[in-house]
């Protein structure tokens, strides 16, 4: 079980990455990878989403009516997005503001309904819960290393510190989707040379 | 018929939960969503005076808006005034700004000194534009240009300008921002837009 558990929760985060391998969740890991503080927020928010919706959807599992299993899926998913987005509205208002439409869009994130249906819809709570904590975390990671590489050479800055020397020239096409989609299209093609994945 | 029955009767109840769950979460929160907006208007209304709100916290924020700033009318338009400590007159005026930018509507504040004429300070704080491009309109290196540019000559607004960077500047004009363009045009046209219908109303209360 210990083990099992652990494939769950760490097969995301390389052999099974969301991004990297599935190329799931492309449309926001562009958006909101310009600065890494944004990235961690997202991440933390798509974390909870995913995992809340995979325990509910789990526990649906053997009730809901297949014709308008899809649906169902919709409106858990739904409603926990406008949760989130309400509640960092009115708690961490700064950070919501930052963010604007991109916790609105964790609803049309792939990777939630991609779980909810591939994973959640056949196995028991718990099991649905590991798999969505990593599946968030799986993406998130590699949303950080994006933002990371992007902040680096736009701005000269990690997390708003200045590491580049002060007369440095921000790159402006990494700041831009084409330039964070060449990063991607990178890291793609190194995660899935270290995995030895080949798509069939 | 009876799995159609089971199906309706899922779906209904699902609604049902689904909505409750929304508006209560939606009216518990609101309160606490409708005082971080009017802080944040606060907020911005005070930044737009000119003033470093950098170091200071929420509480400072807002009694710094209750001492000095009073709000009037403009005819239909708000207006907002700045009173130093202990006078008894304006000597700072502000007013909102807003104007389409590339995704979609920018908001702010635009500040005048007592001469009616020289840009005090700006503000923006609702936005969406490009994070890293558009959004850098409310980066301080972009709105402290304003301070110190001219908005309004012998009282009529005049054509100011967010230009292209690299073009000589005027005190009519400042620097837009490498790619976004687009933000750039917006920011000009609602500045140009809010200061010609401000005009009327800075042009009655010059020389009282």
């Amino acid at each position: 079980m210990a083990s099992a558990a652990k494939k769950l929760l760490m097969d995301p985060f390389s052999d099974n990455n969301p991004i990297t391998i599935q190329v799931l969740g492309i449309c926001s890991a562009l958006a909101v990878t310009v600065k890494v503080d944004t990235a961690i927020v997202m991440t933390l928010a798509l974390t909870a989403v995913v995992s809340l919706s995979n325990v509910v959807i789990s526990m649906m599992r053997n009730i809901i009516p297949p014709g308008i299993r899809m649906i169902v899926e919709m409106a858990v998913i739904a409603s926990l997005v406008i949760i989130a987005d309400q509640l960092l509205r009115a708690f961490l208002f700064d950070i919501s503001k930052q963010l604007s439409v991109f916790v609105g869009l964790i609803i049309t994130n792939c990777i939630v309904m991609g779980r909810a249906e591939a994973f959640a819809l056949q196995n028991p709570p718990k099991e649905s819960l590991l798999d969505g904590i990593g599946n968030g975390l799986g993406y998130g990671i590699v949303l950080i290393v994006v933002a990371a590489i992007r902040e680096l050479l736009g701005f000269g800055t990690l997390l708003n510190f200045q590491i580049m020397p002060e007369n440095f020239t921000g790159n402006g096409l990494v700041l831009l989707a084409p330039g964070a989609f060449i990063i991607l299209g990178l890291l793609i093609w190194a995660q899935r040379t270290v995995s030895k994945y080949v798509e069939e | 018929m009876r799995e159609d029955t089971r199906t309706f009767i899922f779906a209904g109840v699902t609604c049902l939960v689904v909505s409750l769950l929304l508006s209560v979460t939606a009216s518990v929160l609101k309160p606490a969503q409708q005082a971080n907006e009017a802080y944040d208007v606060k907020r911005n209304i005070v930044k737009a005076f000119g003033v470093d709100i950098s170091s200071m916290d929420r509480p400072g924020i807002e009694a710094t808006f209750e001492k000095h700033v009073t709000e009037q009318k403009a005819g239909e338009l708000p207006i907002f005034t700045w009173t130093d400590e202990g006078a008894d007159k304006a000597s700072k005026y502000a007013f909102p700004i807003s104007g389409k930018g590339l995704w979609s509507m920018m908001y702010g504040y635009l500040s005048l000194e007592a001469d009616l004429e020289t840009i005090a300070g700006i503000s923006f704080y609702k936005h969406g534009e490009t994070p890293g491009l558009g959004a850098e309109i409310e980066k301080p290196w972009f709105l402290t240009q304003f301070t110190g540019k001219t908005l309004y000559k012998a009282g009529a607004a005049v054509d100011f300008l967010v230009v292209k960077p690299g073009v000589p500047l005027t005190d009519t004009s400042v620097d837009g921002i490498s790619g976004a363009t687009l933000t750039a045009k917006g920011v000009q046209a609602l500045i140009q837009k809010d200061a010609a219908a401000y005009a009327e109303y800075f042009k009655s209360i010059k020389g009282n």
